[in-house]
């Protein structure tokens, strides 16, 4: 038992020696939890699959310290949000909003589960209905 | 009798669409990774940066207002700014538009090397070891190309290595239309 507690210590050590940055951005909770969202909230527009937070290249570095010195000068989420949406785009955020560019992306999953859902309701229906034994699809 | 032939169309549809995008990225007309630039039509970002070849001055991008000029983003760490060097010499022994370049998070020993062993095809070269004017133009990735008009707006802009194919089709129909406006 106590080697697998020694195991599962060691594993959570190596995770936390993976991360970017070591050092915590502010002293207060709330300022750190704001970072902390924010630069999991960004992409990396260099690498393009990964958030800031994860990237270990210099622009993602760099974009870090952008949301550590707006947050520090006390601006608001919405004004961190127009600045990397003004210089990057709609790329930028994990949360795309939802415009006429990105309707498709947000429609898509609920059109496909609808197109389903329909689908397997159709199938079921005719299914039940037809006598058994007397399927016109299957060989008799 | 379609129900036979419906996955069958289906999945021949699918690899029909999949055909198309994998050749279009296969000839260079698709490029998945390009992020189109909320800045095309906007004004181009002021900066007051260092002059690489005289640190002692400084670049200030309003000196550059009244004619269009080309913003090109290198670093000598980055392999495909020496595939376009040639092609950023060629644009500007044209004298068709001034090139301004911003060495971006650079040493700068090498970047002078890199100039005077090259040669420089800049007519100011601004020096961003922070990285915070980069930022300001949406940059993301070395070579970037930007055109910008004589009023200060940002016309056009090429991720990737320039060529004087690149250069005709992009960049030169915008300063053919009205004078670079």
């Amino acid at each position: 038992m106590s080697r697998w507690l020694t195991l599962l210590a060691l594993a959570l050590v190596t995770t936390a020696a993976l991360a970017i940055d070591t050092e915590a951005a502010f002293p207060d909770a709330a300022r750190q939890a704001r970072y902390d969202r924010w630069i999991h909230e960004l992409r990396c527009v260099q690498c393009q699959n990964a958030a800031i937070a994860d990237s270990p290249v210099g622009l993602a570095s760099d974009l870090r310290r952008q949301v550590r010195e707006m947050i520090a000068a006390g601006q608001t989420d919405d004004q961190i949000k127009a600045f990397m949406t003004e210089r990057y785009g709609d790329f930028v955020l994990y949360d795309p909003p939802l415009t006429a560019r990105t309707y498709v992306l947000w429609a898509a999953p609920v059109v496909l589960v609808l197109l389903t859902v329909g689908l397997a309701a159709r199938v079921i229906v005719r299914r039940s209905r037809a006598p058994i034994d007397s399927d016109p699809e299957e060989p008799a | 009798m379609w129900r036979y032939f419906a996955p069958a169309a289906g999945f021949l549809a699918l690899v029909a669409l999949f055909a198309f995008a994998l050749m279009r990225i296969g000839s260079g007309k698709l490029d998945i990774r390009e992020i189109k630039s909320p800045l095309i039509g906007r004004p181009a970002p002021a900066f007051v940066l260092p002059s690489l070849t005289d640190p002692s001055r400084q670049v200030d991008s309003r000196a550059f207002a009244g004619k269009p000029y080309l913003f090109n983003v290198w670093g000598t760490w980055c392999a495909e700014c020496r595939a376009e060097h040639s092609a950023l010499l060629a644009i500007a022994r044209s004298g068709g538009v001034p090139v301004i370049g911003l060495d971006w998070k650079d040493e700068h020993e090498e970047a002078v090397a890199y100039l005077a062993t090259l040669g420089n095809p800049y007519a100011e070269v601004a020096a961003d070891n922070v990285g915070r004017t980069a930022i300001d133009w949406g940059v993301y990735g070395a070579p970037e190309t930007f055109l910008v008009s004589a009023e200060g707006i940002v016309l056009e802009k090429h991720i990737g290595a320039l060529s004087m194919a690149v250069w005709q089709q992009k960049f030169a129909p915008h300063l053919k239309s009205g004078g670079g406006s």
